[in-house]
């Protein structure tokens, strides 16, 4: 399979810190793969997937996405990926349809093909009778799925999702996978983090364990497992790589 | 492109539409606003008060000084005298205490014998003059001049009385002084003359007319609502600094900002869709104003706001000056990361740009110092630019000056905040 998204030795060294957030990272994820970036706290997994959205520039090093180098093509790069934030990156008081129809309109969607494609992910993710209900009013779970829903509106070629099952119920949780295993049947690279190992076991085809800024392990889940001594499960790769020491920092 | 601007601006009016508090302060605060000081000013434009100020006289001299004194303040419309206080002659200490305690907020104090006094010492000047001119009898012995001492009008003022108003209150009393003693010297005059029949001319030969200018044939005398419906509709148009800045910081709290960052959207379209937003607001803001101060304020007893053939070029400084205010409010969003910053920093800085810029108190009677920093302020220029359309009857050739400078403050604003905002993503 050919790789997607091809990194080569990136780092990233905030303003008046004293260390690397990410520190010169290569990595090649191939077309097609669900690839989990698995790290506790400040292991450099939102630095990463930052960078590749374009929200922060790299100290040094360079990737690419589709064969576009980020330094010479960003804005097209823009235009073939979709990103799922973390937080509800949703107007409260617009509606979901309102909402969806805006942020699809910057993707550069308009028209019947807008509205039909809003209608039928909304559709798809349950949510087709609260379309004209504004955000505010939502449940947790159906904010995530909405949320969802306003990343892949312009069918991304590869798509960002930054915790995406946090803070939702079994339901919705079970929603927003099934959708995003549909997603990438038809073609869509998904580059996920998560802190739900499990969940990540059962989802990710590809998996590649990052701390303190460095990549410690990669390769499909069952790889991964086989290869660690004692491992019966991801959590067992997880906390024989990265310690089990408290990962608290201000 | 045009259409990621329009569904931008539908996005804007939509998150404006439900959000009732700023609502309010977009469009009622600045009507309530522009009402409450035209009202409140226009007493001091008028003429013809219906509200006299009372005053304290304290009458020690009972001659003629203090009754044309007495005579002129009744005279006078602004003010009401007031002799007595629980029916017993008003004392200088009983005035001072009532003063002092803002009871009242003037007493005059005519001391004892000024009248006689005063005639006394006129008298010894033109009999002097008049020796001298060899006019007297050249037998008589000259009298030695008797000793007169210079006599004192006190003035008392509560001291929260406004600097200006104690000033133009000290140069009527000071007017109305030298008219007697000048009364007094003809008279005095004619009466050493012996002559009878040579009477002096004693009105004023030096007298004041104020040449109104006109447009269309008409004078436009400028009244309250002429003067402060430009200056508090261009503080109401400011004020938009406040929602729109709150509008950017809660789309970067909100997480939506970083969204759109990850868009194939430029961040100059999303600028470009608030400022057409707002600017829309800024007009509708601004011909509300108006529309209320031409058919509202003769109902409520104020002069109606006289437009005839300015609308246009007022509604081209209204839309400038919008501009200088919404790219005001995109920096202050930029920077500020939360809304008890912006909103804040927001409110106060418009008030500091409307008082530097002249908005209270006219540039020329600052100091030097701060007519030059009120010469930096977009307010300044937009009242300028709104003086000259309705007051000063200029062409549209003759603000362009100033309504290039209000953009070219709209440019510079959006321009740092955009590079702010690009600075801070590299960190």
């Amino acid at each position: 399979m050919n790789p997607i998204i091809k990194i080569e030795s990136l780092s990233k060294k905030y303003k008046d810190a004293d260390q690397f957030s990410l520190n010169d990272v290569s990595l090649e994820i191939n077309e097609g793969q669900i690839f989990g970036l698995l790290g506790p706290n400040g292991a450099g997994k939102t630095t990463l997937i930052s960078m590749l959205c374009g929200l922060i520039k790299p100290t040094s090093g360079h990737f690419s996405i589709d064969d576009l180098d980020y330094h010479h093509h960003s804005s097209k790069i823009k235009k073939i990926i979709g990103v799922v934030p973390q937080e509800y990156a949703l107007y409260p008081t617009l509606t979901a349809r309102e909402n969806l129809h805006y942020f699809g309109s910057m993707y550069g969607l308009k028209g019947a093909d807008l509205k039909d494609k809003v209608i039928e992910t909304l559709d798809l993710l349950g949510l087709l009778k609260f379309a004209d209900k504004q955000i505010h009013t939502f449940s947790g779970g159906m904010k995530r799925r909405v949320n969802l829903i306003a990343g892949i509106l312009h069918n991304p070629k590869v798509l960002f999702l930054d915790e995406p099952t946090v803070g939702v119920d079994v339901q919705s949780k079970n929603a927003i996978l099934d959708y995003l295993k549909i997603l990438n049947q038809n073609g869509t690279t998904i580059i996920y983090t998560s802190h739900h190992l499990a969940e990540a076991e059962d989802f990710c085809t590809n998996i590649a364990i990052l701390d303190r800024g460095k990549i410690y392990a990669k390769g499909t889940p069952s790889t991964l497992i086989e290869t660690t001594e004692n491992a019966r499960n991801l959590e067992d790769v997880f906390i024989s790589l990265t310690g089990k020491d408290l990962r608290d920092a201000i | 492109m045009l259409y990621k601007i329009w569904m931008s601006i539908v996005k804007e009016f939509l998150l404006l539409k439900r959000d009732l508090g700023g609502l309010i302060i977009l469009f009622i605060m600045p009507l309530v606003l522009v009402i409450t000081v035209t009202v409140i000013q226009d007493s001091s434009f008028k003429t013809a008060s219906n509200t006299k100020i009372p005053i304290l006289l304290v009458d020690y001299d009972k001659g003629t000084v203090s009754k044309t004194v007495f005579d002129n303040l009744e005279k006078n419309q602004l003010f009401t005298v007031v002799t007595q206080i629980d029916n017993k002659p008003i004392t200088e200490e009983v005035a001072r205490e009532n003063v002092y305690k803002g009871k009242f907020q003037l007493a005059i104090v005519i001391p004892k014998n000024l009248s006689v006094d005063l005639q006394a010492k006129v008298d010894q000047n033109v009999e002097n003059i008049v020796s001298k001119m060899g006019f007297t009898d050249s037998v008589a012995k000259p009298e030695k001049p008797k000793v007169i001492t210079q006599k004192e009008v006190k003035l008392y003022f509560d001291p929260a009385v406004q600097l200006s108003f104690k000033n133009s209150v000290i140069n009527a009393i000071d007017k109305m002084i030298s008219q007697i003693e000048t009364k007094s010297i003809y008279t005095t005059f004619q009466n050493q003359l012996g002559e009878e029949n040579t009477k002096f001319d004693q009105t004023s030969f030096i007298t004041f007319k104020e040449i109104i200018p006109k447009i269309n044939n008409k004078e436009i005398l400028p009244n309250s609502v002429q003067h402060n419906v430009p200056a508090w509709t261009l503080f109401a148009i400011f004020f938009i600094v406040i929602p729109l800045s709150i509008n950017i910081v809660k789309e970067k709290s909100q997480g939506t900002f970083v969204r759109l960052l990850t868009n194939p959207t430029s961040n100059l379209i999303v600028i470009i869709g608030k400022t057409i937003t707002y600017s829309v607001i800024c007009m509708i803001q601004f011909y509300m104003m108006v529309a209320v101060a031409i058919f509202l304020f003769p109902h409520i007893g104020l002069p109606p706001l006289n437009i005839e053939g300015h609308l246009f070029l007022m509604s081209v400084v209204a839309l400038f000056s919008g501009f200088a205010a919404i790219g005001f409010g995109i920096l202050l969003g930029t920077v500020a990361n939360t809304q008890e910053q912006s909103a804040p920093f927001g409110a106060t800085s418009v008030i500091i740009l409307a008082a530097i810029g002249g908005v209270w108190v006219p540039v020329f009677v600052m100091p030097k110092m701060m007519q030059i920093i009120a010469k930096s302020s977009p307010m300044n220029w937009g009242l300028e630019a709104f003086y000259d359309v309705l007051l000063r009857n200029v062409s549209f050739v003759e603000i362009i000056p100033k309504i290039s400078l209000l953009f070219l403050f709209f440019i510079i604003t959006t321009s740092i905040a955009l590079f702010y905002d690009k600075k801070k993503r590299t960190v």
